[in-house]
């Protein structure tokens, strides 16, 4: 398969443009190929489709049915109507863009510290941080003007998520200590603590219903308002504009700063860097420390902006923070990319789960199909030799029999 | 390093540092254990006093080289008299429920799953492949391990599917990491969302919203004669399930399969210098396969210790929770060695089912205590404790020349 794989330099290209189509490939990869990622989707989409098919369901119903949950439809009854609001798919639509609120960020998560060759599996914890931190800030300091009281739970928030990677990026600067095996770890330490700070006699528990193992509700004077649709029915809030923001500012950084070339430059080889004079130390603490800002960011968005509650099964049950791995993969690593990811995993996860109408497909087997999709995505994106693999036969097929009606292109 | 050795005195025997650290452990046992039955002292001086002799001597130890044991003593000290003071505060009574031998089984219960997976992820990272995909292969065993014995009717054909399943996603992340050279981080993650999905569909699909059927074959408990009607001793080892005694069994020959025959020495060496290992004409390729293959099998093992052993035959989705992932931070705790994992897992096992006791006293501290596990395992590869330090080649991908 990559043995296939030679030197071409000193090979004369004969009847073909290059020998060597792998590399040509990877080289257009890395700068931005759109190949491997949508063949990956469509992989996955089909891989999970042969699965529902498999068990007896019709997979064009169960994607129908998906689609129209994520309220993609709406996307194509034109003249789109911004302020209609009535019709199901509207809705559905504005909760899909709800979801990528949380994974645009939980991305940007992963991908910022993998520009610098950092892998943060630990956004789940850093976003359980942010939560438990905004719903903190959002419960006390009522009396306050919404705007400061949003910009201060955001913040604090931002801050903790910054503060909790950081840890894991400063142990890796001064120990050396692996950032995947402490980010687990910090993971879990978050989601225990979560547990007890709502659970049964945690500091955050509600006071008003003792019994019950959940947070207290946020003030209303820390809602984030809402833009499109009800604020009574869970409608889009301005929080989707600060992630946004947040791809354009991740973009930024990484491009138009000193710390994002170095953070690329670490990202590409540490020690060439180490001699060109950064310092790579510092710059693992910085990337993991922005990686948890955007985390940090995710949990406050939500918290403020849709959930306002928290309870002990709700951290138990919360993926979203190791969603945002599969959209890094998927987007590699781009802030483009990680939109593009967002918005369809959003519309996924959202279109599986509460968007789904349970007799087009069951809610229940559909949720199931997003984390099976998610680890097809995860595991093809980590094999760009396998899809180039893929690609090769298929060409090397189309060599064989040449087509007579079309052609090949030179 | 070197300054360390050079400070180490030339003493011998039973006064070595290393020594000095071990009765300091054993103090830090015996700060807690004063408070408790049969002792049951009522004034939180002496747990104090005899905790801080632990510490001391830990810390002793730390400045003359024996770091990690001695830190271990210094832990073990500041635990018994953290645990020995709470003790004298409550009653008796209250302490006869928590600390019985009822306990020790429920250590081995929680143990087992830990120590399967922490076993399975040290043969796949010994050999050079690292493997955070173990929760996924666990979740696989539990599910596929419930469903052969409903459907096969004996829990023998629920082991082997587990069995199947754990090693069919292995082989997976064996050939994603070894010949695709995929990053071994994704794939393993890759596997943890796959399994995730997998079983998760397949339990809605197969038994809908429906349970699994009450009476599924279950692995049986081994009752050893002459010692299940003891006092004390029978409630502990008595009667515990047959998979409880195979993980203990693993870990010494895992350790004499891993150490002492040249099939571990082969292994090692694709983990440590798969360049070398290849010279001298081991094939790095089948080594690797067959260890990552091999840990898929030990972590769905857990997996179906879980549901159709302690768990009674039963299945809920997710239902590993992250035990995965304790198994792997026992792997790094124990430095990737049998007993050290073991040790580790046992832990572990202890501070879990602790805190399903604790809520005698209070519930949200005992939800906190089981972030325990991952403090310590943040601690043990911050280098605090005696440095983790992997296999040398771990998680690097090797290239056939």
């Amino acid at each position: 398969m990559s043995s296939r794989v030679e030197p071409t330099a000193n090979v004369p290209p004969e009847q073909e443009p290059s020998p060597d189509f792998a590399v040509r490939l990877g080289a257009a990869q890395r700068a931005g190929g759109l190949v491997v990622p949508i063949l990956t989707a469509v992989l996955a989409f089909l891989a999970g489709g042969i699965v529902v098919a498999a068990t007896g369901h019709n997979p064009l119903t169960a994607y129908k049915g998906i689609w129209d949950g994520a309220g993609f439809n709406w996307l194509f009854h034109i003249p789109w109507d911004i302020n209609t609001y009535t019709n199901l798919s509207a809705y559905n639509l504005s909760q899909t863009l709800l979801t990528m609120t949380t994974l645009v960020l939980t991305g940007l998560a992963v991908a910022f510290p993998f520009r610098c060759g950092l892998f943060n599996i630990g956004g789940q914890g850093q976003y359980l941080v942010g939560l438990v931190v905004a719903n903190w800030i959002g419960v006390d300091f009522a009396s306050w003007q919404t705007l400061p009281h949003v910009l201060l739970a955001i913040g604090a928030a931002a801050f903790a998520g910054a503060a909790w990677a950081g840890i894991a990026g400063f142990l890796k600067a001064t120990t050396g200590a692996h950032e995947v095996i402490s980010t687990i770890m910090l993971n879990w330490i978050a989601i225990w603590g979560a547990q007890y700070l709502f659970g049964q006699g945690g500091p955050l528990q509600t006071a008003t219903n003792v019994g019950a193992p959940e947070s207290a509700q946020v003030a209303q004077s820390a809602h984030i308002p809402v833009f499109w649709g009800g604020a009574n029915l869970q409608g889009l809030d301005y929080g989707f504009f600060v992630a946004i923001a947040a791809l354009v500012v991740f973009w930024l950084i990484l491009n138009r700063t000193t710390l994002g070339y170095e953070v690329r430059a670490v990202g590409f080889n540490p020690e060439a860097a180490a001699y060109g004079g950064i310092n790579v130390r510092k710059k693992y603490i910085q990337a993991m420390a922005i990686s948890g800002a955007f985390a940090g960011l995710a949990g406050a968005l939500d918290m403020l902006g849709k959930l306002f509650q928290y309870g002990v099964l709700d951290v138990q049950a919360s993926q979203i923070g190791f969603l945002g791995i599969a959209v890094a993969l998927l987007g590699r690593n781009t802030a483009v990319g990680t939109g593009v990811a967002a918005f369809l995993f959003g519309g996924l996860l959202y279109g599986t789960t509460r968007g789904l109408d349970p007799n087009v497909f069951d809610p229940s087997l559909a949720g199931n199909l997003t984390s099976m999709i998610e680890g097809l995505v995860v595991l093809f994106v980590g094999a760009d030799i396998f899809i180039l693999y893929l690609w090769n036969a298929r060409r090397k097929v189309r060599r064989r029999n040449p087509p007579d009606a079309k052609p090949v292109t030179t | 390093m070197t300054n360390i050795a050079q400070r180490l005195p030339e003493t011998h025997g039973l006064l070595r540092p290393k020594a000095i650290a071990v009765y300091g452990s054993a103090l830090g046992l015996a700060a807690f254990w004063s408070a408790i039955p049969p002792f049951t002292v009522r004034s939180p001086v002496v747990p104090l006093l005899i905790g801080i002799l632990a510490v001391a001597a830990g810390l002793w130890a730390v400045s003359r080289g024996a770091r990690r044991v001695g830190w271990g003593a210094v832990a073990s000290g500041i635990l018994g008299i953290g645990l020995g003071i709470l003790a004298t505060r409550s009653s008796s009574a209250n302490l006869d429920t928590v600390f019985t031998a009822a306990l020790i089984a429920q250590v081995l219960v929680f143990a087992t799953p830990l120590t399967f997976g922490a076993l399975g992820g040290m043969v796949s990272e010994r050999s050079g492949v690292v493997n955070v995909g173990l929760e996924g292969m666990m979740l696989m065993g539990a599910f596929w391990g419930v469903y052969g014995a409903d459907r096969g009717g004996s829990w023998v054909v629920g082991i082997l599917a587990a069995l199947a399943a754990g090693g069919l996603f292995a082989l997976i992340h064996a050939y994603w990491s070894i010949h695709l050279r995929a990053d071994q981080i994704v794939s393993g993650m890759a596997i943890n969302f796959l399994a995730l999905g997998v079983t998760g569909y397949f339990f809605e699909q197969l038994y809908g919203n429906k349970n699994i059927p009450s009476g599924v074959s279950t692995i049986p408990n081994v009752a050893i004669p002459g010692i299940d009607h003891m006092r004390f001793v029978g409630p502990a080892i008595g009667d515990l399930n047959l998979l409880i005694w195979v993980g203990i069994i693993f870990v010494p020959l895992s350790y004499f399969i891993l150490f002492k025959t040249p099939i571990g020495l082969r292994v090692r060496a694709c983990g440590e210098h798969p360049r070398a290992a290849d010279t001298v004409g081991i094939n790095v390729y089948a080594v690797r396969y067959s260890a990552v293959v091999v840990s898929g099998m030990l972590a769905a093992l857990g997996g179906a210790f879980l549901s159709i052993g302690f768990g009674g035959g039963s299945f809920t989705e997710n239902m590993t929770e992250g035990r995965g992932f304790i198994a792997l931070a026992a792997m790094i705790f124990g430095n990737w060695r049998p007993f050290g994992a073991w040790g580790a897992a046992l832990l572990f096992g202890f501070s879990t089912a602790l805190a399903f006791r604790l809520p005698v006293y209070s519930s949200s501290a005992a939800t906190l205590f089981q972030a325990l596990p991952y403090v310590l395992t943040l601690i043990a590869v911050a280098g605090v404790i005696g440095r983790s330090t992997p296999p040398k080649a771990d998680g690097q991908p090797y290239a056939k020349q």
